[in-house]
């Protein structure tokens, strides 16, 4: 099959950027989309030309690396899949495809179709941890988590970090990613310790960086692994409580 | 200068020499652990983990990573589960058997005492998991679930649904990223390790070169620590994330660090096949469909009809007609030879006629389509995703392929390599697979090298230098290695040749594949030895790296990592072919009963080759440590 890329080329954070039109023949429907690209830049390097540069690594859509806006939509056409995952028979044959990379403020750009996504390394640094030295853990089955609560900490966790939700909210907001986290931690018993600052922090920081969520619920549905945005309403409730109880006064009431 | 080995393994039974070896090594006071500072390279399992751990003690530690994030290493990959001999479920399990079973699994060619010490930790590591978080699998009482595993038969096996490995990286950063906000640990991403500095034959740091900007500087560090992981993307089509190399572990070994055993390569079985000539990596699918799937090929070499149109009569179920006992679940490396005899001889399956049916018909029909909708869904799914096939409608196709790498940096029992102050830890090493891994015991070696077995073991080398300041970095010895890699990196921009550096990788992985890959012969070893340097020789001139130094430059990333691949697989062609025996995932086609099964040779081969680096890739040094087997008996693995 054969398709038309419009696809944003830019050589650095402060340089310009616009769209770049390549014809990409030839290339067949069992490839995934990030294996077109690959045939893309060989054939470029072949005609001289600087590769397109694209963040990817496991190809197996877990590392949460890769991540491309595939016609506006972020990670593409297909629910629940991220870019690596998405294969070309999902386009028809002489397509125009647009890619981009995702664009939010607290995403800045590094070239072509990469940014930079430190600002989610800092939300977890402010308290996506459970404080637990080394060494230190009492045995494993010491405290039953009932099933159906080890399991939603799961589905929280689950996530892989890879930005879509950002990059698919009108307001580049990062509320499904920090609440998955919050959520994950908060849920189980061992997270309880640190459960309001832990809120209180996280959502600060990603305040710092990040935009703010209107219930637009674009996130759920780009997000490769169908983290449900219920988990923003409990992040919701319990900065909220953490409000209240991270007053040192309450606290020693 | 020949190489010495001292494994230093503690003295006394084998149950005892971890404690008796953690009283008697030296310790660093906390108050001066600040005094000290330590340089992690890699932030996967074993990386972060370490990193954490060191950080929580009270030691100055940078982590560089060449990711954007930490929590991008490929440990994220790992799907089933990771091994503990917690006995939650009485069936007999014990730490003596967790031994036993991982030096039998490993085929007779790990170290007693690595292994022993691997099994004891794996205890610490679930519950030091469960208390980070790591959302384990449970029973409806709340107690932690566990599954079965190849090579055990006790059920032993921790898992978060199909992403263990995902949950337990997430752990492990999560640690790591505590420390980063304490201050104890300073992370640099996307920043590429590519040379290590000694001086006076001690790791004093590491020169790096930040991946954004290009720019090559020096970081100097009481000991150096390599936690990079495996090498499989020599072979090109792994099922390695496209970034994993050999660069960091393939400097060090230049440097004089010895590497052992680098032909012990896993192949495994369940992979989805390639499907055309830009395939860039290969899908793993859990082994544990094999409970379920039953493997078959058409009888007839050639038979091109759809799987439904043959009937039973026309089917070989060859595992099952092989090895009735075991049948489709024998392990990894003997399912991997048996498919690609199939293959070999013509009977392949699928449009490229490369791979072998994987049908859940009959347990379909046996257990229900519900049942295994629940086991299997989201594997049938990644499935669909990428080949476009229903497995309920159609069987699966799968093959074989390169997977992880048993062989690594030669490490002694405190998991120093040959280059005092340079540590390797988690699949970067060797030590404690053998010639083949079994399932579910690379998270547990990764988690255990870096939480509870390199936090001890570093303070032993480091009690010699407390009061030493590093070396500081404008010292000559830095400024003569950032040279090295200047121009290392300038040359490859500078050979302006007509073809890519993935091409050449692709050509490369060929080669290996077909010599070196899941069986090996003399002659095809030879042949191999003879290919390797001519196409490194042509790819040094005719590579064609396009664009600067100076920026974001993935061609230019991966130009180092592919021409030290090229070295790499000299040494495994070498190993491969000094080790005259069939053992794990080492398979000389020499060495075989006259049923195809493997024929170890304990008489002259049990030993690690360890090949010390000589100034030439073609002829490196080989020094052996010779294993002792004093608590398990060697036996001959028997499948049939």
């Amino acid at each position: 099959m054969n398709v038309v890329l419009q696809l944003w080329r830019q050589d650095g954070p402060h340089a310009p950027g616009g769209f770049k039109t390549y014809q990409v023949d030839g290339i067949s429907e069992d490839m995934s989309f990030l294996e077109m690209l690959d045939v893309l830049n060989e054939r470029l390097v072949n005609q001289g030309q600087e590769p397109v540069a694209f963040d990817h690594d496991c190809r197996e859509g877990i590392c949460g690396t890769c991540g491309v806006m595939i016609n506006g939509q972020a990670h593409g056409p297909q629910l629940g899949t991220a870019t690596c995952q998405l294969h070309m028979r999902k386009f028809h044959d002489g397509a125009t495809i647009v890619v981009e990379p995702w664009r939010a403020t607290g995403f800045p750009l590094v070239r072509d179709l990469i940014v930079d996504r430190s600002a989610f390394d800092w939300i977890i640094e402010a308290g996506g941890y459970i404080s637990v030295d080394t060494g230190s853990a009492p045995d494993a089955n010491l405290i039953p988590i009932p099933k159906v609560v080890a399991d939603t900490a799961f589905d929280a966790a689950a996530c892989i970090g890879c930005g879509a939700c950002v990059a698919a909210c009108p307001n580049g907001a990062a509320n499904l990613f920090t609440a998955a986290k919050i959520s994950h931690l908060n849920l189980l018993p061992q997270g309880q310790a640190e459960r309001w600052t832990r809120t209180e922090r996280m959502v600060e920081v990603m305040e710092r960086y990040f935009g703010s969520c209107t219930n637009h619920a674009e996130c759920e549905k780009a997000c490769p692994k169908q983290i449900s945005i219920d988990f923003i309403a409990m992040m919701n409730a319990d900065y909220v409580t953490a409000k209240f109880k991270n007053r040192r006064l309450v606290a020693q009431s | 200068m020949t190489l010495h080995l001292d494994a230093k393994v503690p003295p006394g039974p084998i149950a005892d020499k971890w404690e008796n070896h953690k009283f008697s090594i030296r310790l660093v006071n906390p108050n001066n652990k600040r005094k000290f500072k330590i340089i992690i390279v890699g932030s996967g399992l074993a990386g972060a983990s370490a990193a954490a751990s060191l950080g929580e003690l009270g030691y100055e530690v940078e982590v560089f990573t060449f990711h954007d994030t930490p929590r991008r290493a490929h440990s994220i990959a790992a799907q089933g589960g990771i091994n503990a001999a917690k006995n939650y479920h009485n069936d007999g399990d014990s730490v003596f058997r967790l031994f036993y079973d991982t030096v039998k699994g490993g085929d007779y060619r790990s170290r007693e005492a690595n292994v022993h010490r691997l099994a004891e930790v794996s205890l610490n590591i679930i519950d030091q998991a469960t208390a980070q978080g790591v959302p384990f699998a449970r029973e409806y009482g709340g107690l932690l679930d566990n599954r079965s595993f190849g090579g055990a038969q006790v059920s032993r096996t921790f898992y978060a649904r199909g992403a263990t490995g995902q949950q337990l990286l997430l752990g492990a950063y999560s640690a790591l990223m505590r420390q980063v906000e304490a201050g104890r640990v300073k992370l640099h991403t996307r920043a590429e390790m590519l040379d290590v500095v000694v001086k006076e034959g001690r790791a004093m740091g590491i020169v790096v070169r930040d991946l954004v900007t290009g720019e090559v500087s020096s970081h100097s560090a009481h000991t150096v620590v390599l936690a990079t992981g495996g090498y499989s993307n020599v072979f090109y089509l792994s099922t390695n994330a496209m970034a994993c190399n050999v660069t960091a572990i393939w400097r060090a070994h230049r440097k004089g660090a010895a590497f052992a055993n680098p032909c012990f390569t896993q192949i495994h079985p369940t992979c989805i096949p390639a499907s055309d000539e830009f395939q860039s990596k290969l899908t793993l699918m859990s082994e544990s469909l094999r409970n379920d799937g039953r493997i078959w090929v058409p009888k007839n070499a050639g038979d091109s009809r759809p799987a439904d149109q043959i009937p039973e009569d026309d089917r070989d179920y060859f595992l099952e007609r092989i090895y009735p006992a075991f049948g489709n679940l024998v392990p990894r490396d003997v399912a991997s030879r048996a498919a690609k005899r199939m293959v070999d001889s013509g009977k392949g399956v699928g449009p490229l006629k490369n791979g072998v049916f994987l049908d859940f018909e009959a347990a379909i029909a046996r257990v229900g389509r519900d049942t295994i909708e629940d086991r299997y869904s989201n594997l049938f799914e990644i499935y669909n995703r990428i080949t476009d096939e229903d497995p309920f409608r159609v069987p699966m196709r799968i093959y074989p392929a390169p997977h992880y790498t048993m062989g690594g940096l030669w490490v002694d029992y405190n998991l120093m390599t040959t280059v005092p102050g340079l540590y390797s830890i988690g699949e970067a090493n060797f030590s404690d697979h053998g010639a083949n891994r079994l399932g579910a015991s690379a998270l547990m070696q990764g988690l255990a090298d870096g939480y509870f077995v390199l936090p001890y073991t570093i303070g032993d080398y480091l009690a010699d230098y407390l009061g030493d300041p590093v070396v500081p970095t404008d010292d000559p010895v830095f400024g003569e290695v950032e040279s090295g890699v200047t121009a290392r990196v300038d040359g490859y921009l500078g050979a302006n040749g007509s073809r890519s550096v993935d091409w050449f990788h692709k050509e490369l992985g060929k080669i290996m594949l077909d010599h070196c890959g899941m069986a090996r012969n003399e002659a095809g070893l030879q042949k191999a030895l003879s290919d390797i340097p001519a196409l490194h020789e042509e790819y040094k001139a005719d590579m064609r790296v396009l664009g600067s130094g100076e920026s974001l430059n993935q061609s230019l990333e991966r130009a180092g990592r592919v021409d030290d691949f090229f070295e790499l697989a000299q040494v495994m062609c070498l190993d491969a072919l000094a080790r005259e025996e069939s053992c794990g995932g080492h398979f000389r086609e020499e060495h075989q009963t006259e049923e195809g099964e493997a024929m170890r040779d304990d008489e002259n081969f049990a030993h690690v080759a360890a090949w010390a680096w000589s100034g030439d890739p073609s002829q490196p040094d080989l020094v052996k440590e010779h294993l002792d087997f004093e608590n398990v008996k060697l036996t001959t693995r028997s499948y049939k």
